[in-house]
């Protein structure tokens, strides 16, 4: 974790979402620093990914601000910027794991045709370039570079993970959001995918918003820990303190209820 | 384009029975509004309340509303389909405002100031004055990619076309060159991305800089929008695989013109073809030329 930056990449202030009379989240702050991966767990509909959703500009809060420090004008609200903007944000600077790489991936293109559609939204028109540039990141995602022609149906559920982790990436971005990206992966293969996260977050210095409900992936690679329920963050703190001595009875229960093999 | 019915020729063909060029006024001023802002943001979709008319969806009915709407009695139509003047549908619509309208109609190019299209820009250069009314069958480049409305309108607004490339990236990818031949997208006056209706990508260069107006309907889908005169016309492409269109080996059989579009047609079940302009017109010009030629200069070999 790399503290040594002055501001904070992102920041949550009080966000606060309903829907209807429920509550999604509500008065959630945090801030999350360049190169920290903060994981957000809790049980099924505890908000997880509804404070993902609006932190990540896809979900408006009722109340409360978010605010992200971009390239150019530094801590600036992402839902005061132009929808331009913000989708100009989306694209470049941030990336978004789906949980089903169904959600995340073009399924009627080719893998390299995946990860060069960012390249080409940002005016990227050399194909002999972007062709490159995608068969370096199916390198780096581990894939065999002979499947950059090949339709992401034809991948297994992992492979499709990973693609969708390299066509995030591939315009560098400073933060990634992810929803649950291992759950619906077999525990091997999880593992590998987790392996793969490590390393590509520690190379390229990556922020990330990790939300899941398996607290071994959390530990595996958040710094950081926020803890859910009905909406509100009950605890949070550094992952291994939260997870080995955890304060709240919530999170107790949470910590106790996984199965030591 | 005064529509007052007072100048209708004295055609027995014509009828009385409905109004000048079919369309009420009030419909043929929504059409022309609609037109109006389609010509102000050239490329723009502007949608309209599409009327039923009196031939089915996917047989032009777009066009021919915007036909209606800015034809007047002193205009002369020509309707081509495939290039050609003399197809069911080209000769139907052509008889169809001769009829509601009592205008005259040409198979000749430059006699036309109103020419309603189907799938082909014709090979005559147009002129100032002159308006090409295009039938579209689906106005949104971007309707493959995205399925929803919503999301393709903000597309546009933001000017987000990335997309689009990604679609030409998988033809590279697959055939080795960009493989898509008709309907080929393209970017007007810098800004909106437009489908030029399902023309060979061969009349796409045409469109660029042209002198006439061009006019697109889409009945089904109620939308119009427009490239006015002297409007750059670009088509997508990369740097590395620059825009081309199609090319023949062959010239045509009938009028040798070797610049044309060519259609391939069978002519027996023993393998036979021929490759033939689709332009009709000029064809048949080229054919009358050379024919003036040969008479005039008897000594000389035909071309």
């Amino acid at each position: 974790m790399n503290q040594s930056h002055e501001a904070p990449l992102l920041t949550a202030d009080n966000v606060t979402r309903y829907y209807g009379e429920h509550v999604g989240c509500r008065g959630v702050s945090f801030d999350l620093w360049p190169g920290e991966v903060i994981g957000i767990v809790g049980e099924s509909g505890s908000g997880k990914t509804t404070l993902l959703n609006c932190t990540s500009g896809r979900l408006p809060p009722v109340s409360g601000t978010v605010q992200f420090a971009t390239r150019a004008e530094g801590l600036s609200d992402i839902y005061e910027m132009s929808e331009a903007e913000r989708r100009m944000l989306m694209r470049t600077d941030w990336g978004f794991v789906h949980q089903n790489p169904r959600d995340g991936l073009r399924m009627a293109v080719s893998a390299g045709a995946n990860i060069g559609e960012r390249l080409m939204a940002i005016g990227d028109r050399h194909y002999g370039d972007i062709r490159r540039t995608a068969g370096d990141w199916l390198g780096k995602v581990e894939f065999n570079i002979d499947r950059i022609d090949d339709m992401p149906s034809t991948f297994s559920g992992g492979m499709q993970q990973r693609l969708q982790i390299a066509r995030n990436l591939v315009t560098k971005p400073r933060l990634v959001f992810m929803d649950e990206p291992t759950g619906g992966l077999d525990v091997s293969v999880q593992a590998r995918l987790l392996d793969l996260l490590r390393v590509l977050v520690d190379e390229l210095g990556l922020s990330a918003i990790l939300v899941t409900h398996d607290l071994a992936v959390a530990r595996l690679i958040t710094h950081r820990l926020m803890v859910m329920r009905r909406g509100e963050v009950v605890e949070s703190g550094l992952t291994d303190q939260v997870l080995d001595d955890p304060q709240h009875p919530y999170t107790q229960l949470l910590v106790s209820s996984i199965l030591q093999v | 384009m005064d529509t007052i019915d007072h100048n209708r020729s004295e055609n027995a063909a014509t009828t009385d029975d409905y109004n000048f060029a079919y369309l009420d006024e009030q419909t043929k001023r929504m059409v022309r509004r609609s037109l109006l802002k389609a010509v102000a943001i050239p490329g723009y979709q502007v949608p309209f309340g599409s009327r039923e008319m009196p031939l089915s969806y996917g047989w032009g009915t777009g066009g021919i509303q915007v036909t209606a709407s800015v034809i007047g009695p002193d205009d002369t139509l020509k309707v081509i389909d495939q290039g050609a003047d003399d197809t069911t549908n080209a000769v139907s619509i052509r008889k169809f405002f001769a009829k509601t309208a009592g205008i005259k109609t040409t198979e000749e190019t430059e006699q036309a100031t109103v020419i309603q299209t189907r799938h082909r820009i014709p090979e005559t250069q147009l002129k100032e004055g002159q308006v090409l009314v295009y039938q579209v069958p689906i106005p949104e480049p971007l309707r493959w990619l995205e399925a929803r409305e919503t999301e393709t309108r903000k597309m546009h607004a933001l000017e987000e076309y990335g997309t689009m490339h990604v679609r030409l990236y998988e033809d590279i990818t697959r055939h080795g060159k960009i493989a898509t031949s008709y309907d080929y997208p393209v970017i007007v006056n810098d800004r909106y991305l437009m489908r030029p209706s399902p023309i060979p990508k061969f009349d796409n260069p045409k469109m660029d800089q042209n002198p006439a107006l061009q006019l697109f309907g889409a009945g089904r889908e109620k939308r119009i929008y427009a490239v006015p005169p002297y409007t750059k016309v670009k088509s997508l492409d990369f740097e590395d695989h620059p825009f081309e269109v199609q090319k023949w080996d062959q010239s045509c059989a009938i009028c040798r013109s070797d610049n044309s579009f060519l259609d391939e047609v069978i002519t027996d079940d023993q393998g036979g073809r021929m490759f033939v302009c689709s332009d009709t017109d000029y064809c048949q010009k080229r054919v009358a030329q050379q024919q003036r030629e040969k008479t005039s200069n008897p000594g000389e070999p035909s071309v």
